[in-house]
Parts: structure tokens; sequence; C-alpha cells
């Protein structure tokens, strides 16, 4: 019925004017006295169950009949996802952790009828104990420049209103009325944007060569098959402010040319594609995607095209294979994508990142964004801070920010007083950087000279406790699962790899095999057809540079020094810690740990299969792993 | 209670689904380009893909089945076996692998006795992992039937999978 009405009520705006008085009486409407209640709806925070405290506001809002003193949404994600459910409340930003759907009365009746704070679910600095009440005072966002990320936290992002209420569709009304597709290019260009999916292209360079490439027909292309294991900063955009990306898209398709747009996202983020299906459709029902977009005479549309969780599909001729409905195996690039892309015509392809920057330089100008970064890598980038580290979520900083701050300044650390020992970034592709380099600076160029690279924005945190062996045959398990298997290098090399890393982790090493290793990781470096197979070896080639002490450890001393690899390790029960609470017997799935009661208990070696269980549930730490 | 099966019924069901799929592979009729989408419509319809309805799609939308067949078995997110009552997908991405994603795998195995990729004996789950669900904070983290759960260890993974009969 609403959607019917909705379809009677036709709201295609016209012409920019009319985007704009629309822009107007949004935020005349607006109440600025009003208090704001946004719960963060992404998908960390609902894992933590956001959905039944945004239920409770919701229920308790309509029952006290609060509707005209609150604005309440559901928001994207805020980031700090470790820390959910996050609400926060504006117009101050108090901001709430870990909040249950049983606090909202008293944060309706204290909070936001009172005025009064509540210690209890605020954020505990812990490296001064001391409870901190306002977003932006919580170091883990202080430490940030929030360029894309920023709205997530303001918008619902299911309501297009909202995105045109926040300055949303300026840039595009920018670029249809006072630019003209060169001097976007341009303005991109100078901005000196570099590709955010990976390789760090000039994003430039790649609209201009598109633009000039003989055709009439030609494509744009969302990259949103976000598959490095360990990031996320993708899927947040999308689920938190997708129409950043699609206005990306009709600038970037409106400077080459292109009527046709394509996101490739992955089916493992249902709430991204629904989000955007639904920003999508908005978008056409107010006239800013379609036929003659804001009067302006040019067309474009959206198609959203869902992956299959292949890896490969990320890399761009695997994509467009995918795109195309076939198999996502890669090509080799004899052309240029810009040239002869998808079904041969002239494609620009771009990742969810890099769209979402293109609003914001069109509407701030080049000049202005390129102060921001370094000499070679300018602007934000956004890495999903997880592992081992304190406050893990997604973070926005300036190139140029070194490994340190994240880590410490904005990540706050390790847990548990543990010892930090690497951090790998690039996902597969990438490697895995030592405590001794922690005060490089962040940008596309440092992070490849180190061996590793700046990839979607993983950021992965090890300790002591996690095995740098392990960690590469992880990586290359996980690549032998998907390499696609069209070209002999990346086959067979990475199972050879594969079949070592194996058998080190097991303690049947031999020390030529770390030489072997290296020898394959030259052949893929130069034999391999795509990008993902030629640097698939970074994990081992980067481990056993700044490692190898613990391959020798696995080789020689038949020892995993992380107490991970399962082969090397025993498990043993400490008699003068232990309790005899029987705790560990009754976890023990083979019956391998006996005792008397209250007696100190005893593992028996035979029937141990290693699986730490007793480990785990030792509240004494009488179980010890050596 | 009522133990007699429902014969018609249990009829009207099979042929409503099938008539659904028929419906959904006539949309796709002139969207060939769009093989990948189509099959993973027939997927939430049946939960894997079924021999005769790949046959169907490459008749109908005139691709050799081989080819079909090929990207049915590309992609990871598609099964060619039928699948339990409920999914549970384990996610293995690089967050949750170092925190101990890999050990609840091993959990299944040990004490569900299934592997990734099949189901349990009695059709009760189905095992899968993924390279990453995109929620590395909360690692190691486990999505059943579309439940999010974070922070999952072995023990507790039992209690939750208590609520899924």
């Amino acid at each position: 019925m609403v959607e019917q009405v909705r379809k009677l009520l036709d709201r295609k705006l016209k012409n920019v004017q009319e985007l704009e008085q629309f822009r107007q009486t949004i935020l005349k409407d607006k109440d600025a006295s009003r208090m704001t209640v946004s719960v963060c709806g992404g998908t960390g925070c609902r894992a933590s169950g956001a959905e039944d405290v945004v239920d409770a506001f919701s229920e308790e809002i309509e029952k006290q009949e609060l509707q005209v003193k609150i604005e309440f949404k559901e928001t994207g994600c805020h980031g700090f996802c470790e820390r959910g459910p996050v609400v926060v409340i504006g117009p101050k930003k108090i901001f709430y952790q870990h909040v249950k759907p049983e606090d909202v009365p008293e944060i309706i009746s204290e909070t936001i009828l009172n005025g009064r704070v509540i210690p209890r679910l605020l954020y505990n600095d812990p490296a001064t104990g001391k409870e901190i009440t306002y977003e932006s005072d919580v170091p883990f966002y202080a430490r940030q420049t929030r360029l894309i990320l920023g709205s997530n936290g303001e918008i619902d992002p299911e309501e297009i209103s909202q995105y045109i209420a926040a300055g949303g569709y300026s840039a595009l009304t920018k670029a249809l009325t006072k630019m003209n597709p060169d001097k976007i290019i341009n303005e991109i260009t100078k901005s000196g944007l570099r590709g955010r999916g990976g390789g760090g292209f000039p994003t430039g360079r790649k609209w201009q060569s598109c633009r000039t490439a003989e055709g009439d027909i030609k494509y744009v292309i969302c990259n949103a098959d976000e598959g490095d294991p360990g990031a996320y900063p993708d899927r947040s955009i999308l689920e938190g402010n997708p129409h950043s990306v699609i206005e990306g898209m009709i600038i970037g398709a409106y400077a080459i040319g292109a009527h046709q747009g394509f996101i490739y996202v992955r089916n493992e983020y249902p709430l991204a594609v629904e989000r955007t299906r639904i920003a999508i459709d908005q978008a056409v029902d107010y006239g800013l995607l379609g036929e003659n977009i804001l009067g302006s005479g040019f067309d474009f549309r959206i198609t959203i095209n869902k992956g299959g969780g292949a890896f490969v599909c990320g890399e761009s001729s695997a994509l467009i294979a995918s795109l195309e409905g076939k198999v996502g195996e890669p090509k080799a690039k004899y052309t240029h994508m810009s040239e002869k892309g998808l079904w041969d015509k002239p494609s620009l392809l771009n990742n969810v990142k890099t769209w979402a920057n293109v609003p914001l330089i069109i509407n701030k100008g080049a000049d202005w964004y390129s102060k921001i970064g370094t000499a070679g890598s300018k602007g934000t980038m956004i890495f999903s801070l997880v592992g081992k580290i304190n406050n893990s979520g997604l973070v926005e900083v300036p190139m140029g920010i070194t490994l340190r701050e994240m880590i410490y300044d904005i990540g706050g650390g390790i847990p548990g007083g543990k010892k930090f020992k690497a951090v790998q970034t690039g996902g597969p592709s990438g490697g895995c950087i030592p405590e001794q380099l922690l005060d490089t600076p962040v940008d596309f160029d440092e992070l490849t000279k180190l061996g590793s690279m700046m990839g979607s924005g993983g950021m992965i945190i090890m300790d002591e406790d996690t095995c740098m062996v392990d960690v590469a045959r992880y990586f290359i398990d996980f690549l032998k699962g998907e390499s696609c298997g069209k070209c002999t290098p990346c086959r067979e090399g990475l199972t050879t790899l594969s079949e070592i890393l194996n058998r080190i982790t097991h303690g049947e090493g031999k020390m030529e095999d770390l030489q072997t290793m290296e020898d394959i990781g030259e052949i893929l470096n130069i034999g391999a057809l795509c990008a993902l197979g030629r640097t698939a070896t970074n994990p081992v080639l980067s481990t056993l540079k700044y490692f190898k002490d613990e391959y020798i450890a696995h080789i020689k001393d038949k020892k995993c020094p992380a107490g991970v690899c399962r082969e090397l390790i025993e498990y043993e029960i400490n008699t003068d810690k232990c309790t005899g609470c029987g705790v560990c017997a009754r976890a023990c799935s083979t019956s391998a740990i006996t005792g008397e009661k209250r007696e100190p208990h005893v593992i028996n070696k035979g029937l141990c299969i290693k699986c730490g269980a007793c480990f785990d549930v030792c509240k004494f730490d009488a179980v010890v792993k050596h | 209670m009522d133990n007699t099966l429902d014969l018609a019924a249990i009829q009207a069901a099979l042929e409503s689904s099938a008539a659904r799929v028929e419906a959904l592979i006539d949309s796709y009729v002139d969207k060939k380009e769009q093989l990948i989408s189509l099959l993973q419509d027939i997927q939430a319809e049946f939960n894997y893909l079924p021999q005769e309805t790949l046959v169907k799609v490459s008749r109908k939308l005139d691709i050799p089945l081989s080819q079909v067949f090929s990207v049915a078995t590309f992609f990871q997110s598609f099964s060619l076996k039928p699948r339990g009552r409920h999914t549970i997908t384990v996610c293995l991405g690089t967050a949750c692998h170092v925190k101990g994603g890999q050990r609840l795998v091993d959990k299944m195995a040990r004490d569900y006795k299934v592997k990734p990729g099949d189901t349990t004996r009695d059709e009760r789950f189905t095992l899968e992992t993924a390279n990453c669900l995109g929620c590395c904070a909360l690692g190691p983290v486990v999505v059943i039937d579309g439940k999010y759960e974070g922070q999952v260890t072995p023990s507790k993974l039992d209690k939750i999978l208590k609520n899924y009969e």
C-alpha cells in the first residue's frame, strides 16, 4: 500500500533546482532542538544484538510518545565494531557501548529526558582508567580523519532524503552543471587519487584512457567483491552510505560517457546487497538514476550482480568474466580494460572506496584533497584493524600515519599484556611486517617496499601467540583453494608450497625447504598470469624474511614457539595449580583427562588429541601448553 | 496427532516449487549473462542446485550444460548436494584464523562428524566455511541460518547449536 502511494506521488526531481529545493525543504523542517539517537545497524553490531536494541528503542519511543522529541535512526557501521551494539546520542554525541535492550528505557529516561549520562555504558579508556563521555574524545575516534566513514553514523542508509540533507548528490549537481567531462577527469587526476582496491593505479589516468577509448558503448563497474580475508571497509560503506558510491559512479559514467553501470558485490554480504538495492531504487524514484538525470539529458542505470564466493573474482579480468556469466578466470591482459573490458567494450572498474572518494573530490576540489596524505598517496585510507588488538574495528586515517600510531594510539595496543609480533596487511597478496618496522608511514609505496601492500585495507595484528609459519600456511592453503587453476605456476606452485608448509608445521620440514620456497616465490612472481598469482607468495616470502627463526625452530628443534602447531605441542596439567574441579575432564572428548575429585588431574598423552578444550575451560591456568 | 502423510499437499508443494523455478528460469531467458544470479535464485529456492534444474537452465537459456556445470562448481557458494536443515558457516578469514576459527571446524568434525561442504547424517547441519564474512572485529565468527554469532569458542558453539533442531 505504502509502495503504491509512493508511486502515485511522482517524486522525480526534474532538474538541479528541484534537488536544491528539496534539500532546503528537508533542512528547514529539521528541528535542531530534537535529540538524535543513532543505533549502529552494521553487520558487526547486528551480530552483537543491535536489532533487539533498535526494536527496544522503537517500542519505548512509541510507548512514551516521544516521536516529536527524538529523532531515532538505525545507521550503518560506526566502526568500533568490537564495542557493539553502539548507540550515539546527539547533538553532543554521547557514546554508549555494549548496549542491551534492557538499557533502553534508562537511556531514554536518564540521558534523553534528563540529560544525565549513564556511566556504566560509557567507554572506559584502558590507558587512563577513565570513562569517556563523547564519541570524539574516545581515542579510537580522536585520531581518525573520517572523510568517507563520517556520514555512516549520521544517516539512515535506507532513506535517501537523509543523504541529500547531508549534502548528498551536490557533487553530481556540480559535475552536471558547472563542469564538463574533461574538467571532471582533470580534477580527479589533480587530486592524486589512486585506486583503493589493491595496486593503487592512478584513478584519473584510468578515467582518461577510458574516455578516449573508441566505442559508443562503455561501462562503469564497481568492484565490491571484497575477498581479502580480514578486510571489510567496502561492506561497511555499502551498508552505511551506499549513495556515496552511486553518486561517484554517476559522475564517473558522465565523465567517460557510459550509460550502464554494474556493482559486483559479494554474496556473503547480504545486508550490503539489500541496502545497495534499496539505494538504487530510491535514486531511480528521485530521478537521480535512469533517463535524463536531473534534466541534464544524461542517462545512466546501475545493476547489481552478486558474486559467487570466489576470491579470484576481485581480479579485474576474472570479475569481468563473472559479470559475463562465465567462470571467473583471469585473462592475459594484452589490452587494457579501459579499452576492451566487459563484452569487449571500454570499461571503467574502480573499487567501492575509490568511488566513494569521488563526490568528496568534486565537492571540495583537488587542491583541498591533495593536501591530505603523502607525496605519492593522497587522501585517507580505511583499514579494518583486527586480530589481537584492543580496539578493533574500522579506522579511517590520512595516508602517511605510522603503523605504530595505528596500533597503539588508535588500536590501544595488544590485549592481555601480550607482546606484539607482526601486522599483516594487503590480504593474501600482502605480507607480515615486524616490530622493528612499525615506524613506517602507511602508504601505497612504503608498504610495497616492505614486501607487503595496501590491498583492500585489511590490517591484522598478531601477537606472541600467533605462529608465523602457521600464518604462511594459512594464506597458502587459502590461495591454493582459490587459485582458478588456469596457469601452471600458480596452480602447481601453490600446491607444492602448501605441501612444504604443511610438512614444516607437522615437524617434518627440511632446511632445504626454505630455499625451495624462495625459488617458487620467484617463479610465481615472473610466471603467473594475474596479479593475484604474482603476489601469492608474499605471505611466505615476508615471513621468511622477518621470521626465519620460527621456521628454523619448527624444522630443527621440532618446536612451535607460539604454541599453535598441534603436532609440535603438548598439553600438561600443573599439579600445583590444579584444584581438581574436573571441568577439564568433562570438556575432554577423548576422556584423556583423569583424576579424583579435588585432587590434581593428569592428561594421558596417548589419548590426547591436542584440541585445547581443557586449556580453554580451565579457570586456574593449570593447563599448560609447551 | 495425525501421523499420515498428506500426499496431496506434498505433491502440491513440490509442483509449486517446480513452477516457481520454471518461472524464474523464464525471467532470465534473455539475460544469459546473469547465469550466476539465476543459479543463486534457484539455490535460494531449493537450498542446493538439483541436477534437473541445471539441465533446464541449459536448455532454456541456450547455454551448454558443460558451461552451466562449470559455473556451478567453480563458485564456492553453490552446492550440488542437498543440504541439512540448518547451514553453519564458520568464517576462516585471517582475523578469525588468528583467533581460533579453525578450532571450530575441528570441533564440528570431532563432535558432530561433519566436514566442510558436508551434511550431518541426521541432516540437521550442513557445515560450510567462508573466506571472510567481514565481521573481523568479532572473530571467530559463525553464521547459522543467516544469524551472526561473534567471539565463538568451541564450548560456546555447543550452546548455540542446541537452539537448532
